[in-house]
């Protein structure tokens, strides 16, 4: 399990340095291009010039690069060229945020998923096509279109909810509550009955097997067989659908946290890309590259929990 | 980063046949015909929006803003007076061609690449796969904006960079696709009749990966859809050009003082997204041949009422005309077609039969655990004169493993590979003797002794795939002998093992027999086997019991040519074996 688990963080950490390279290349490749950008193509030759070399960008790339990341390896990714915040304290404010946003999100698809998942698959029935009818609905709808029938029904029509707006959780935490109620529903939504379809793939695919069989044989209740037995097993296919849903919600946080006016990581996003504030651009693709490799090898870990074959080899 | 990461992975399709039929299938859909018709609907009037839209799309004019629907602006007009039917009719000219756009990018990309990697293999394919780990393991919202940040806020390099982005899925379904079919017999035969490789992809392989990939193409346009109008609805889209995003956004910003104007584009947005979920759904319907029906038990008809004999006459289990069906599509197949069968206490009964014969079928019904899609449709099962298939499941799951147990013939499919050997022996123990977990542990450990497993502590800690088959099966027997049954049901208990275990194994179960005096069924088609270990036998053929008899009087004359035929098998069981392993394996 632990030489597992160093493969599977050294092949992160691989990809990490693969996928930050790439951004990095890709986006500070045109150099004096960039300093004319922000200040407009009106500009004169001497201004721009100015400016690049007062970001640094008359440096050769690799020059650039190299500095980059003997920087980043000592968390410094460098400071926004507007507001001169060192970017770590921009995106660190802004990514708790979203990741609370992301992961209570996560939890509640996937509890809902696993509870509906289990029904349709034991019973079938009207449960089950009222998911397959659902995934498939969820799988289309975009969560904005969603986001917004919450926003004008519950929060306009019925006023049990402000349409937008954020409190912080130390302001008041039913305030907080309150605020990201309906952005959570609005993911969940989306994405809980596909998960669902999921779940109840792998626990039938679970059930079929032989062992399923033998351990009725032995006179298991139902219950234990399916929630005990069967359940475990299915549970591997299942996470790595977890997975996947976490990288899915945490794109389709930008664009809800935008429509509620949440001060997120997303919304940071459009707001520096907008102003092409590079550096804060590729801090936040880096910190969501972490993220995302944090996460996938904690879904390792509980695939090992779950499965001695991955613990023991 | 994202093994975990996988693409829907797409049914195998008949090569020959799925994609013509796969068109008709889809015109037999309601839904899907549905959404190809408002999807059509939608295409067109994008396509026509410039005879069809009253005004142009940024035709403002602001004396009329925000005006609900007339004659003269049928869904009224945005903040700016622009008229919302002509700038969504417009608008779709862009929200669909990007898509497109996407689609064009993704297909391109990911189909050729997937191709290669499936076909040819080696480093394209291995570096082909890492490319496809990178561009899924970061959310495509992010890559999109980081991209916007550098070559600015044109729709066609968002759409161009997504389908790059989505081409790493259509990757992954045409390499595994193209996997599947590469070693197939006729493209080997295309091969060797020396077809180049570029005529068998072209036409043997493309054939194969051309079905999924429609799907595929479906789905993609529904999300290029959803994220191209995604990135216009938080401002980050073209301000170059009208769009159904725009429009959500327009609306958005009005929302309070115009609710209806986030209606209209959201609605069509909707639509579209689910038209096209809808078309790749009813595809991948189409090529899943679904349609198997469960049959109906019909409770208890056509079956004269067991004569009731005196009690101590009463058999453990009798079997009254029982018939077995499995529901297919378009009906009902009969497998087992009405046979009686019935073993007393202490007395070991061979069913013998090949592969297909219905003798597995008719082990599993008398357990009541036949699998999805099969049940009894006919007869009794008796035990001790008490109708079996009648009882409610929760009688009948404290009857199995206590008093009816069951050995399984492939010991280590019948194992669950998450839990120890220990707990999945002592589950039974405390279930039907209510032991504590010290108890049932301790008699466990003694089981496994039994048993013949050397070191039983260590066992118990094992997990199944750390043990070998033949102590799989040893562990298996442990478990149904554990509550001491009185009948067991043994399906092939010794083929899937090695010779030299086989023997082992028998003459376990021979002692076992003996010290607990049970009923045994034991499911076979080796005649060797039923020699060694039966009182009597019954030979099964085509769901029905040809012969039966004592042992001794069938071995010493066989009346029915199919036993004679299978007596014959012994004699020449190492010539047969290896065929019938072969067809067994093919099945």
């Amino acid at each position: 399990m632990l030489s597992f688990l160093v493969r599977r963080l050294l092949s992160g950490i691989a990809m990490l340095a693969v996928i930050s390279t790439l951004a990095y290349l890709l986006m500070f490749m045109t150099g004096t291009d960039i300093a004319r950008n922000l200040l407009g193509q009106n500009a004169s030759e001497e201004a721009v010039a100015a400016r690049a070399a007062q970001l640094g960008l008359d440096q050769p790339l690799l020059t650039r690069y190299v500095d980059w990341v003997s920087g980043a390896l000592h968390g410094d990714l460098g400071t926004s060229w507007f507001s001169s915040v060192p970017v770590t304290e921009l995106v660190g404010q802004r990514l708790g945020v979203t990741l609370s946003l992301v992961f209570l999100s996560t939890f509640f698809a996937a509890l809902v998923a696993v509870i509906v998942g289990v029904i349709a698959a034991v019973h079938r029935g009207w449960i089950d096509r009222g998911l397959q009818v659902g995934s498939i609905v969820g799988a289309a709808i975009p969560n904005y279109l969603v986001a917004l029938v919450l926003v004008i029904v519950l929060a306009i029509q019925l006023k049990w909810f402000e349409p937008t707006g954020y409190t912080r959780p130390q302001d008041s935490i039913s305030g907080w509550l309150m605020s990201i109620t309906l952005p959570v529903l609005a993911l969940v939504v989306t994405t809980v009955a596909g998960v669902a379809q999921q779940v109840r793939g792998s626990l039938i695919d679970a059930l079929r097997q032989d062992y399923v069989r033998t351990l009725r044989s032995r006179g298991l209740p139902e219950w234990r067989v399916v929630l005990l037995h069967a359940l475990r097993n299915a549970a591997g296919p299942a996470l790595s659908v977890l997975a996947l849903l976490f990288v899915g919600l945490l794109g389709g946080a930008v664009i809800i946290e935008q429509l509620f006016a949440i001060p997120g990581a997303g919304s940071l996003a459009i707001s520096s890309t907008s102003q092409g504030d590079i550096p804060v651009v590729m801090g936040l693709v880096v910190a969501i590259a972490v993220i995302v490799l944090v996460v996938n090898l904690v879904i390792d870990i509980l695939q090992g929990w779950f499965n001695p074959k991955v613990r023991i080899s | 980063m994202s093994e975990a990461l996988t693409t829907q992975s797409a049914p195998a399709a008949d090569p020959e046949t799925a994609v013509p039929s796969l068109g008709r299938r889809l015109l037999k859909d309601p839904l899907g015909v549905g959404a190809l018709g408002f999807l059509l609907l939608v295409v067109l009037a994008a396509v026509f929006a410039g005879v069809i839209a009253p005004y142009g799309w940024n035709d403002q004019v602001l004396a009329d803003a925000l005006q609900g629907p007339s004659s003269t602006h049928p869904l009224g007009t945005d903040g700016a007076g622009r008229d919302v039917l002509s700038f969504l009719l417009y608008g779709g000219r862009f929200s669909l061609a990007s898509a497109a756009l996407a689609v064009v990018v993704a297909v391109g990309l990911g189909a050729v690449s997937g191709l290669i990697a499936g076909y040819f293999g080696r480093w394209f394919d291995s570096l082909g796969s890492w490319a496809a780990n990178i561009l899924l393991a970061l959310p495509a919202m992010i890559v999109l904006l980081a991209a916007r940040s550098v070559v600015g806020p044109s729709a066609w390099w968002a759409m161009g960079i997504f389908g790059v982005i989505l081409s790493a899925s259509v990757f992954r379904l045409v390499r595994a696709a193209v996997q599947g079919v590469r070693n197939e017999l006729y493209v080997d035969a295309a091969r060797v009749s020396g077809l180049s490789d570029v005529r068998i992809i072209f036409r043997h392989v493309l054939r194969v990966v051309r079905a999924p990939i429609i799907i595929q193409v479906a789905s993609i346009a529904s999300v290029a859809i959803a994220v191209q109008a995604g990135l216009e609805f938080i401002g980050m889209g073209d301000p170059e050009i009208p769009s159904w995003g725009k429009a959500l956004n327009n609306g958005f910003t009005k929302i309070y003082q115009q609710p209806m104007l986030v209606l209209w584009p959201g609605l069509l947005i909707a639509l579209t997204c689910l038209a096209l979920t809808l078309i790749a759904n009813a595809l991948r319907d189409a090529l899943e041949n679904t349609g198997a029906t469960q049959p109906k038990a019909p409770g208890h008809a056509g079956t004269p009422g067991a004569t009731q004999s005196s009690v101590e006459d009463v058999p453990l289990l009798e079997v009254h005309g029982l018939r077995i069906a499995y529901g297919v599509p378009g009906g009902v197949k009969e497998v087992v077609h009405g046979i009686d069968l019935d073993v007393r206490a202490g007395e070991v009964l061979g069913l013998i039969g090949e592969s297909g014969s219905g003798k597995t079928q008719t082990a599993f019904g008398i357990m009541g655990l036949l699998p999805v899609g099969g049940g009894i449709t006919g007869g009794r099962v008796l035990w001790h004169g008490e109708d079996l298939v009648s009882k409610p499941a929760k009688e009948l799951a404290a009857l199995r493993g206590n008093k009816i147990a069951y050995i399984p013939q492939e010991p280590m499919s019948n194992l669950d590979p998450s839990f120890t050997i220990g707990y999945q022996l002592v589950e039974p123990l405390r279930q039907h003797l209510r032991m504590s977990r010290a108890q049932a542990r301790e008699r466990a450990r003694e089981l496994l002794a039994r048993v013949g497993i050397p070191d039983p502590a260590r066992t118990m800690r094992s997990y199944p795939h750390e043990v070998s088959g033949g102590m799989a099966q040893r562990v298996l027997i442990a478990g149904a002998i554990s509550c001491e049954p009185e009948l067991l049901i043994a399906d092939e208990p010794t083929t899937a093992l090695d010779v030299t275990v086989q023997a082992d194994i028998l003459e376990l179960l021979r002692s076992l027999q003996q010290d607990l005096q049970m009923g045994v069924i034991l499911v076979t088609h080796n005649f060797g086997v039923v020699a060694d270990l039966c009182d009597r036998v019954a030979v099964m053929q085509e769901g029905l019991i040809v012969e039966r008899g004592d042992i001794r009087e069938v071995f010493a004359d066989p009346q029915h040519p199919y036993t004679r035929q299978l007596f014959d098998a012994i004699l020449s069981e190492d010539d047969v074996r290896p065929a019938y392993v072969a067809r067994e394996m093919a099945r």
